[in-house]
This record gives C-alpha cells, sequence and structure tokens, in this order.
C-alpha cells in the first residue's frame, strides 16, 4: 500500500481555496442572518430522496412551496390574506429528512443555531419525529411536526415547544373499521398485510383492536409482515389468495403498495377479497386505471378526491394542480399546508398580542396551544396532549376507474368527525380502541 | 515518535481542542462530538484493517455499546454520563470477546460477511422487538456528570470535552497499542500470515484480542453516540452506518489514528453543508467528495503527512 506520488501542493491549494469559500459562504450567511427582521425563516425537513419521496416527501415540498408562494404575494384566500406571516415574508430553507434520525438530530441543530429559522415545519418518518422533539425541547425551540404517524410522541411525553398538526395514526384505522361496519362490509375473516417496522405494526395493532370491538365474531386468517421495502409479494399474495378471506387489510405505502397492488391483482385477489387501505390517495394518480375498483381506502384525512368542497379547499385544490401541471394534491401536500397555516395563524396570533413584533418561540407555543383553523382539509382543532396534538376530520370511500375523465375516482365518501375516529385528551389510543370507544360523538357523519 | 512524546503529542492535542471548543459555536460543537464519537468506531476498524482485514458489521456493536448505555439509562435510572459510556464499552467488548474467537477463523472476504451477517441479525432482532421501540427505537433525556444535569449551552460544551478526551484517550492507547510488539505482530500477519504462524504466534489469538479492541471502541462509539444525540434505533446496526464506518477508516488510511477523526468531521461537515445547500443533490456532493478523496489520495487522508515517514522501506511492514 505504498502512496503513489500524490499532487500535495496543487490540492493543498485547492483546499486553501475551498476554505476561503467555505469561509465566504459563513459570512454571507451572518450578514444575510443580520436583515431577519422582515423575514420569517422556516426550516422544511421533508424527503427529497429515498423511498418515502416519490409519495409523500416531494408532494409535500410542492404543497409548502405553491402556500409560501401564494402567502408570499398575499394571494391566499381570507382569513390568510395577509402577506407571509403577519407581513413578514416567509423564507424556506428545505432540508431532506433522508438519512435517518442521527442525521436529523444533527440538521435540526444546524437549522436552529446556525441558519437561525425560526420555527421548523417537518418530518414524515415517526422515527425522525421521536428523535427531534426532544431536540427541539432543550434547545427552547419552535418545532411542528406535520405528517408522522405514531401516537407515542405526546403519549409517552409531553412538551412546550414541540407541535403536531395533524391527526396520528390511530384515526386511519378507527375510521377505517366504522367504515366497513356503516356499510354493513362483510368481514367475517381478514388476512393483514403489513410492513415490518413501526408504521406497520403499530396500524396492524390498531386495526385488529378496531375490529375485535365493531366485529367481534370476525377471525383473522394470514397476518403477513413483509419487510420495509420487499418489492416482491409474490409469497404474501400467494398466502393472501389460499386464505380467501372476506377481506384484505393492509397499511403498505408507496413504492411497496403500488408493488403490491400490481402484482396481486393479475391474480385475481382482489375479485375474491375486499382490499381495504389505510392510507393509499397517494398512489390513486400513479396507479391510474390499474388500482382495482371498488377499493375501501383512506387518506389519513379529509383530503384529494376525499376533501370537502369549501372556498379554501377549492382554491388550494385548483391553485395546486395548476402550479403542477395537472397533478392534484393529495395527504402530504394537504398535511404540510395545514401545517404552514397553523404557523401562520399562530404567529398572528401572536403578534395581536405583543404588539406586532416577530414572536419569541414562548409566544408561538403560547399562541398555538390549543388553537383551532381552517385548512384546505377541514378544521384542525389541537386538543390532544395539552393541546399539543391535533385531531381533524376523516374520509374513507371507494375507488372507481372513471374511463371518461381518465382518472381514478372515489365515491360512496363518508367523513368521519374527529372526536367520532380520535380518542379524548385523557386517553392513550390503545387503551381507548380496547375499552370500546368511551367518548367518540359520531353523531353528525356530515356526508 | 517515541511512546513519551506520543503521548505528549496527545495530551497537547487534546488540551488544544478543549480550547478550540470555548470558542466553537454551539452547532459545531456538536458536530465535532458526533464526529469524535463516529470516529473511534472507524478506529475500531482500523485495528483490525491493519491484520488485512475489514469488518462490515461495526455497527453491530456500535449498536450494543449504544444500547447497552440507553437502556442503563432508562431502565436502571444510571444517569451519569461516564457510568453509561463504560458500561456500553463493556457490554460491546463482552460480545467482541464472544464472537472474536469464532471470526478470527476466517480470513478476507469471509471474515467481512460474516460481521456484516452479524450486525444484520442484530438490526433485525430489535427491529421485531417493540421492548425497546421496534423500528422508531426510543429516547433517552440528557444525562448527569458529577451530578449536573447536562443542558443548555454549558452541557453542549462539556459533551465536546467529554468526547474530546474519552475517543482522544481511547485513540492514544490504540496509537501505543500499534507501536507495541503485538500491534507490530498484526502488520506482520497482513504481509504474511503464514509465516507468522511458524515463527509461532498464534494469529487467531492476535485476531481476535483486535476484535475484541475493536468492539470495545464501537461500543464507546455508540454509548457517546446515544449520550449526545439524546436517541437510539435500529439503523445503528444497519449495513450502511457500518459502510460509513468503513468509509471513514478508509478515507483516512490506514497510516494514523488522528486521519480517522480528520476524516470522520470531514465527512460530517461536507454532508452538513451539501445537505443544506444542495438539498436535492446532496449525497452526489458526498460521494464527489469521497471520489475526489480516492483519486488523489488513494492511501488515505493520512498520507499527507503520516505516508511520507512511512515510505522509508525499514518501518513500511507491507513488503513480505
Amino acid at each position: 500500500m505504498s502512496s503513489p506520488p500524490v499532487p500535495s501542493i496543487g490540492l493543498r491549494r485547492l483546499a486553501g481555496r475551498m476554505l476561503a469559500a467555505a469561509a465566504a459562504l459563513t459570512i454571507g450567511l451572518a450578514a444575510s442572518s443580520a436583515q431577519a427582521q422582515e423575514t420569517f425563516r422556516v426550516g422544511i425537513v421533508t424527503f427529497l430522496s429515498g423511498p418515502a419521496a416519490e409519495s409523500f416527501g416531494v408532494p409535500a415540498r410542492h404543497g409548502a412551496e405553491f402556500l409560501i408562494e401564494q402567502l408570499n404575494r398575499g394571494a391566499a384566500p381570507a382569513p390568510y390574506n395577509q402577506v407571509g406571516f403577519g407581513g413578514m415574508r416567509i423564507e424556506p430553507i428545505i432540508v431532506d429528512e433522508n438519512g435517518g434520525a442521527t442525521k436529523q438530530v444533527q440538521e435540526l441543530r444546524n437549522l436552529y443555531q446556525r441558519e437561525n429559522v425560526d420555527a421548523v415545519v417537518g418530518y414524515i418518518s415517526s422515527g425522525d419525529c421521536l428523535a427531534v422533539a426532544p431536540v427541539a425541547e432543550e434547545l427552547k425551540k419552535f418545532l411542528i411536526l406535520f405528517d408522522c404517524g405514531t401516537p407515542r410522541i405526546f403519549e409517552d411525553a409531553s412538551y412546550r415547544y414541540v407541535f403536531r398538526t395533524s391527526a396520528h395514526a390511530t384515526q386511519d384505522n378507527v375510521a377505517l373499521a366504522r367504515y366497513m361496519r356503516a356499510r354493513n362490509i362483510n368481514a367475517g375473516t381478514f388476512s393483514m398485510i403489513n410492513q415490518d417496522y413501526a408504521w406497520g405494526q403499530d396500524s396492524r395493532s390498531d386495526f385488529v383492536a378496531a375490529m375485535q370491538q365493531l366485529y367481534p365474531q370476525a377471525t383473522a386468517n394470514a397476518d403477513l409482515l413483509p419487510k420495509f421495502g420487499a418489492g416482491q409479494y409474490g409469497t404474501e399474495i400467494s398466502a393472501l389468495a389460499r386464505a380467501n378471506s372476506n377481506v384484505i387489510y393492509s397499511s403498505l405505502w408507496g413504492g411497496d403498495l403500488q408493488a403490491f397492488i400490481l402484482q396481486g391483482a393479475p391474480r385475481g385477489v382482489f375479485q375474491r377479497s375486499q382490499l381495504v387501505l389505510s392510507a393509499a390517495d397517494h398512489v390513486l394518480q400513479p396507479l391510474g386505471e390499474r388500482m382495482p375498483n371498488g377499493t375501501i381506502i383512506g387518506a389519513r384525512g379529509a383530503y384529494g378526491l376525499m376533501s370537502a368542497d369549501t372556498p379554501l379547499n377549492r382554491w388550494f385544490f385548483d391553485g395546486y394542480s395548476q402550479a403542477r401541471g395537472g397533478v392534484y394534491p393529495v395527504q402530504a401536500a394537504y398535511r404540510v399546508t395545514q401545517a404552514l397555516l397553523g404557523l401562520k395563524a399562530a404567529v398572528e396570533k401572536a403578534m395581536a398580542a405583543n404588539g406586532g413584533k416577530k414572536p419569541t418561540p414562548e409566544q408561538l407555543a403560547d399562541a398555538l396551544r390549543g388553537l383551532e383553523w381552517d385548512s384546505p382539509g377541514g378544521l384542525i382543532q389541537m386538543k390532544l396532549g395539552n393541546g399539543h396534538q391535533a385531531i381533524q376530520t376523516m374520509a374513507i370511500g371507494r375507488t372507481r376507474w372513471d374511463a371518461a375523465r381518465r382518472q381514478v375516482v372515489i365515491e360512496d365518501i363518508q367523513r368521519f368527525a374527529a372526536e367520532c375516529v380520535n380518542p379524548p385528551a385523557n386517553m392513550r389510543s390503545q387503551d381507548w380502541i380496547k375499552a370500546g370507544f368511551p367518548g367518540a360523538k359520531c353523531d353528525t357523519p356530515g356526508n | 515518535m517515541s511512546r513519551t512524546v506520543l503521548v505528549l503529542v496527545a495530551a497537547g492535542l487534546m488540551a488544544a481542542l478543549l480550547l478550540i471548543g470555548l470558542a466553537l459555536p454551539r452547532w459545531l460543537l456538536f458536530l465535532v462530538t458526533l464526529a469524535a464519537s463516529h470516529g473511534i468506531v472507524s478506529v475500531g476498524i482500523l485495528v483490525i484493517m491493519r491484520g488485512g482485514l475489514v469488518s462490515f458489521g461495526q455497527g453491530l456493536v456500535f449498536a450494543i455499546g449504544g444500547y447497552a448505555a440507553a437502556l442503563s439509562f432508562t431502565q436502571l435510572g444510571i444517569t451519569d454520563v461516564i457510568v453509561l459510556i463504560l458500561i456500553g464499552t463493556a457490554a460491546a467488548a463482552l460480545v467482541g470477546a464472544a464472537v472474536g474467537p469464532l471470526l478470527a477463523r476466517y480470513t478476507g472476504i469471509f471474515f467481512g460477511m460474516l460481521t456484516l451477517a452479524l450486525s444484520m441479525v442484530a438490526y433485525g432482532v430489535l427491529i421485531k422487538s417493540p421492548a425497546v421501540g421496534g423500528s422508531d427505537g426510543f429516547n433517552i433525556p440528557r444525562g448527569t456528570l458529577f451530578g449536573v444535569r447536562l443542558e443548555g449551552a454549558g452541557g453542549d460544551y462539556a459533551l465536546y470535552a467529554l468526547a474530546i478526551l474519552v475517543t482522544g484517550i481511547a485513540a492514544t492507547a490504540v496509537a501505543l497499542h500499534t507501536r507495541s510488539a503485538r500491534g507490530l505482530m498484526t502488520r506482520a500477519i497482513h504481509g504474511n500470515g503464514l509465516r507468522v504462524e511458524y515463527l509461532g504466534t498464534s494469529v487467531q489469538s492476535v485476531m481476535a484480542i483486535n476484535f475484541t479492541i475493536a468492539a470495545a471502541l464501537g461500543g464507546l462509539g455508540g454509548a457517546l453516540t446515544i449520550v449526545a444525540l439524546g436517541h437510539i434505533e435500529p439503523t445503528f446496526a444497519f449495513w450502511t452506518q457500518s459502510g460509513e464506518f468503513v468509509f471513514v477508516a478508509i478515507l483516512a488510511g490506514s497510516h494514523s489514528v488522528t486521519a480517522v477523526f480528520i476524516a470522520s468531521l470531514a465527512l460530517e461537515l461536507v454532508r452538513s453543508f451539501s445537505n443544506l445547500y444542495f438539498p436535492n443533490t446532496w449525497q452526489m456532493a458526498l460521494g464527489l467528495f469521497l471520489l475526489a478523496i480516492i483519486l488523489f489520495l488513494p492511501a488515505g487522508i493520512g498520507s499527507l503527512w503520516a505516508g511520507r515517514r512511512k515510505a522509508s522501506p525499514s518501518s513500511g511492514g507491507e513488503t513480505p
């Protein structure tokens, strides 16, 4: 391993230049943060690469970019028509979430301490959310988690500076089971296929618990846990075909879900069993007519084709579709939008209280705690976790390929009130389901 | 460099870094803390690599050290970070001592694959263990040092100082070891293992001990990481994590222990800034950086200073 002659002089000069460039960059940054008075810097962390990028990360980025551009022009409808956040221009700093929790903790510190952002909105992966929440708390900086699903964040700990502006994953499966019950779907036997990691395992146990309440006679057949990112489901599809259950439940998402559907459809399993998916609106556009008709799907909220027809939603849906060349917004774009609108509402509420100054993290936290605001996906209410965890309206529907419009449409949509599918503030999700949904308010389905 | 000089230089370097730390911004303190705690794992790889083997499974001991320390915190209520680091190091060393003799029977790609397999088994088990948080892992609150809770700017500096001192002392010990008779034997094994056997030394036992040392260093790095990070998850044992450790070792080259820390720091800095300035192509920026190092410094960053001195045939040891 003796080293060959190395052009060390040139390299050193290069290293020197790189150092100088780095120094210049740092100085430039320092200068730009000096005039941060008129701008509000928001760090946005979302998957730009990796398996979750196509389904969630990039749509979330597009949603954020669309909304921030509109807000900075003051072009959003009332009550969001003030420019930026309370008159301050919004300056987004977008960071890739890919790379694991260690990297996220480091990057979050960099955003707060090096880039001097005023708030961070981000995180799709539950593992990342769990890892970063205590860091923001320790640094006393404002953090909004916008998408991750695990109920553990505010059920296992309490925070002052950390919020989640969308409902956690419990409502996805409770609403799914309620929908099946309401439509009298025959579910005497059911099989399940979920990824073998936290999201899949948690979704599976929520669904099983909800089924035990609503379908106490039902028996579970196949219970499959392929590994995350498996891509090949031949064995699992054979097992599902053999089980021949009334219902096949799955919490697969993204590329895994597409692969499962593409590989399962030719073998007819979805004709013999009713397919039920907890989060699938993000695959409707990529799959198109290959999406099996009559599939019961959720979208983790009343999003996309299942969203309510309000002026705010019409503005968002049409504006986003136009900006993205006809691709309509789905789950992740809605979720980042409701997070940013919540942040806007909190900033403006805090500024009204402090005489128009840029709010401190403490003032922001006080303003957002327990707040309610309208979003394209419906009313967001910070009701759980001492006012740090949102609940929201949920929707479930059935897919159908519309040949005339050349797109999958969703029919038979049923919306569930937030308090019908979410636990009350004083209960953990799993306990609430197992106790038979005490305190659930389902009187107004509002179909 | 004589041993006394080496120890003096190391002590001077650590003192200088502690002073510099007083002037560093907090984000950089944290970045250096993590770079040091990852770097020490790669130092472990260096110990094995000097014998001509590469472990692709250091994530295993990294995770064991991390989980042992984290569980001691959450389950046993031990909050002192120095005790936690000792527990992590000891746990990983124990595992290293148990599997080391088995692994030492293999050479080349078989050794690498076996270590990789072991770490992936650990990963699989951790993913399926909801009791320790499954794939999401779990959080560890900030620990204490001599009864004082490590928080705020002072806490960040204390962790930085701890990381510099602990990894500095461990790395100095490794540097001394590589200059000892047993340490030099490792180089001889790299040159010609068969000849070493004929000279009356057990290659297996040397490599088993090397593996145990590497495991202890891995556990040390893991424990230090979770103390600073406050979170642990199964990806600690995933092959990409192990690969990163190998990468830092290759980046540094096998000439110098200091180079490992420089390589680790460089990797963290490049990743951090490319992530910010090229959010869509940061992996590519990272790749180009690594490619540049391989092209222009094939013997590693350490060859910038250590390689030239070692170039004389008397101390090279590579030629059989």
